[in-house]
């Protein structure tokens, strides 16, 4: 548990965190199963600083895992499908990001403001679902590539939410 | 006309129970292995079939998913049941309702009305969220009917600023039988959460009770302080004013936050149900939560002390919110009602899809509500309740296939000859023979959700039906008991719905279901099933353990689908009687029609 520890002091002498503040990052991220991506994450996130709740840390996780949907989906678009089950496979996974955009995310965030965090838990389970799904799909016609790498972010990131997510149930 | 098996000759069955074994050979049972997603995803696990990856869904399939006799809007997202009243010879239905997508989101209330509870016809919006206390979503809430004839609603508003408010709500025109508009108090918000309560932890009002003196009423909020489940109440004589009472109605620890908090008594020596006032020596009463932590109903028999406002379980070590569930399936934001018509207790329950989102936004829906069911207490058991649908839903069953005293051997399975079994209502009873397994064996630990599910042999089990299977078995739902023998000879049963291989799909949940279940010396193994397209109410010993699933099948739709009794047991012979009627629509439509004026 040292290095955690040492990873948040060099944070906070950093100044991306606040004192009183990391106590609260702290918490959120020992509440997941990935704590070094939280921190990173969260450490990523200028808006962390001010973050004052276990509310904001999720939102601040949403917010990742919808950049990473983006990244999917740009992905997506540069790739040039060889086959037509290639073909089908990418249009899976477009629907399963355009999806993470338009209903999983914006689900979570509005749960997360309102406090009914069941429903954000929906929206990151659902996104990690998703982000699996598209993989399994891509993953029969390509074994390697940017997006499977995505695909493993997301399903991290969502994982990650999910656990904050929790916490506030 | 379906064919009756009746008493056939011996030889007859030994060669279906051949040719079944031979078919049970064929069949890849432990097609794919289910991948847990892992417990850090949530106690509620979805495993994610590695089936047939190249299986697309095709239109015919995702719109054979919509019921034909549960109530679901024609499209977008709704989840709990609201408000639910019988008034002025029509039942009401309200229900948490997003106008603009399927998957939740800022919430109105829908409204539809029924004379039956089966037959409904949708109305305009019951109240939209247009005030600053409701502005962010009009949140979920009860009736109660008041002796002169008013009706009061009482629903948590969530504030434009985030806050969890109750507010109260009353028709418009009591004269108007569809009580159509809502007026919203002035007073409102009528209660803001108290100190050391979250202001997001306070929300789902229950209908109200008479306090001893008859003068005042009495509300339950839950609520929860750390991860202690507590149930807030608080007294009014005119739901405008209220005093919060010392202490709670109960408390649990370690359920974490109370939804949905439902409280109401159940008469010991009766099959009536009763107002939500009644209490006395004759009476105990459910309390009943839904737990955020896992997504569950959960309720506990007890009795309430009007005096000190407390309730106390019968049976500490089946407490609300780690005792007994309504429902081992998907179901939760249930909510009961007194229907002074039929002098009945009725539940409502909602009922989520488990397939991904992606495929909701593409059906355009999501969310059905359960058939509703009178609730009353097992007096055999006295110590839970029994569901059981509605009489009505009965009106809706057409042809009939009876199948009396089939003998079914170890390893058999037999399909029943009807043409179409998307729309059914299945009663089957079933008898064992021990056969060899009577003295010797032990094995206990039986566990539905861990079991693997029908396709894990026991001596005495697994038995049942299988719903919406596919000709080759490539797509089922069985539906049955396993009997485990106890160290001491005695037999625990158990009852579970094994989604695991009911749709080649990815995109679908596929967990096992399910719960041990009490049988009494002499009673047969019943199971009531309710099959409507994509979902399915299980009903075992008369409703003692219920269990309610989606099913999204690829290829087990419309013609292809099948029903069939099985017995994978290895030792037990099994007697199985089914009757089953077809069930037609019940054609839910909206009440006004387009060129009607409102």
């Amino acid at each position: 548990m040292k290095f955690p520890l040492i990873l948040l002091t060099i944070l906070q002498l950093h100044s991306i965190t606040q004192p009183g503040n990391e106590n609260l990052i702290e918490k959120a991220c020992t509440s997941t199963p990935n704590y070094a991506l939280c921190i990173s994450t969260v450490a990523a996130d200028p808006q962390s600083a001010a973050a004052a709740n276990m509310e904001e840390i999720g939102l601040i996780l949403v917010e990742a895992v919808k950049g990473k949907a983006e990244e999917a989906l740009s992905t997506i678009k540069e790739m040039k499908p060889t086959s037509p089950e290639y073909r089908a496979a990418l249009e899976d996974c477009r629907d399963a990001y355009e999806t993470v955009m338009m209903a999983d995310v914006p689900e979570a965030v509005t749960a997360l403001t309102r406090g009914v965090p069941k429903f954000a838990e929906f929206g990151m389970k659902d996104t990690a679902w998703e982000a699996e799904i598209c993989d399994r799909r891509i993953g029969m016609v390509a074994e390697k590539g940017t997006l499977r790498d995505v695909n493993k972010c997301v399903q991290e990131l969502a994982t990650v939410a999910c656990g904050i997510i929790r916490s506030l149930l | 006309m379906g064919v009756g098996f009746g008493s056939r000759k011996r030889s007859a069955s030994i060669v279906v129970s051949l040719v079944s074994f031979l078919l049970i050979s064929l069949i890849p049972f432990t097609a794919g292995r289910p991948i847990s997603r892992g417990a850090a995803l949530g106690v509620s696990e979805k495993v994610v079939r590695l089936g047939d990856l190249n299986f697309p869904w095709t239109n015919a399939a995702l719109l054979w998913e919509r019921t034909s006799f549960h109530f679901q809007p024609s499209k977008n997202w709704m989840n709990d049941p609201n408000g639910p009243l019988y008034y002025n010879g029509w039942y009401h239905l309200f229900y948490q309702y997003n106008t603009e997508a399927a998957v939740w989101g800022t919430i109105t209330w829908g409204h539809a009305i029924s004379r039956d509870l089966i037959h409904w016809f949708h109305l305009p919006y019951g109240m939209v969220p247009d005030h600053s206390y409701d502005v962010n979503g009009v949140w979920t809430g009860s009736a109660t009917l008041l002796p002169d004839g008013r009706i009061v609603m009482l629903y948590t508003g969530s504030t434009n600023d985030g806050r969890q408010v109750q507010c109260l709500a009353f028709p418009a025109n009591l004269s108007d039988p569809l009580l159509l508009r809502w007026v919203k108090h002035p007073a409102n918000p009528v209660l803001t959460p108290p100190p050391g309560i979250g202001y997001t932890d306070f929300r789902d009002p229950s209908t109200a009770w008479l306090t001893p003196g008859g003068d005042k009423w009495r509300i339950v909020i839950g609520s929860k302080v750390k991860k202690t489940g507590v149930a807030l109440v608080y007294e009014t004589a005119d739901f405008v004013d209220y005093k919060l009472l010392d202490g709670y109605l109960h408390e649990v620890p370690g359920t974490g936050m109370w939804e949905c908090i439902d409280f109401y008594p159940v008469r010991l020596d009766s099959g009536y149900g009763s107002d939500t006032s009644a209490n006395g020596p004759g009476f105990k009463h459910v309390l009943k939560a839904s737990l955020d932590d896992d997504k569950h109903d959960y309720y506990a028999l007890g009795t309430y002390d009007e005096e000190s406002n407390r309730w106390t379980p019968d049976d500490p070590a089946l407490d609300v919110g780690i005792g007994l569930r309504y429902d081992y399936g998907e179901y939760y934001a249930s909510k009961t009602f007194y229907d002074q018509k039929k002098k009945r207790r009725i539940l409502w329950g909602w009922i989520r899809e488990t397939d991904a989102e992606r495929v909701d936004v593409i059906k355009g829906w999501a969310s059905v509500q359960s058939i509703p069911r009178t609730v009353v207490i097992d007096r055999k058991t006295r110590a839970n309740l029994l569901q059981w649908p509605v009489e009505e839903v009965e009106s809706l069953r057409g042809e009939s296939f009876e199948f009396k005293d089939v003998m079914l051997e170890p390893g058999s399975i037999l399909p029943l000859h009807i043409d179409s079994a998307s729309q059914l209502d299945i009663e089957a009873s079933f008898e064992i023979e021990e056969g060899d397994a009577a003295a010797i064996f032990v094995d206990s630990g039986y566990n539905c959700t861990t079991s693997g599910g029908a396709a894990s042999r026991g001596l005495l089990g697994p038995f049942g039906i299988v719903v919406l299977a596919y000709k080759e078995l490539s797509e089922l739902t069985p539906i049955y008991f396993y009997i485990a023998k106890k160290p001491n000879g005695n037999l625990e049963y158990h009852f579970c719905a094994d989604e695991s291989r009911s749709s080649k799909a990815l995109d679908v949940s596929s967990p096992v279901y399910g719960s041990s279940v009490p049988v009494q010396k002499g009673e047969k193994l019943t199971i009531r099933s309710l099959v409507d397209h994509s979902i399915v109410e299980s009903f075992a010993q008369g409703g003692r353990r219920v269990i309610t699933s989606r099913v999204y099948p690829t290829q087990a739709f419309d013609e292809p689908s099948k029903i069939l009794l099985f017995n994978n047991a290895t030792s037990a012979k099994v007697k199985a009687t089914v009757k089953m009627w077809k069930m037609k629509s019940a054609g839910i439509r909206d009440f006004f029609s387009l060129n009607q004026a409102l």
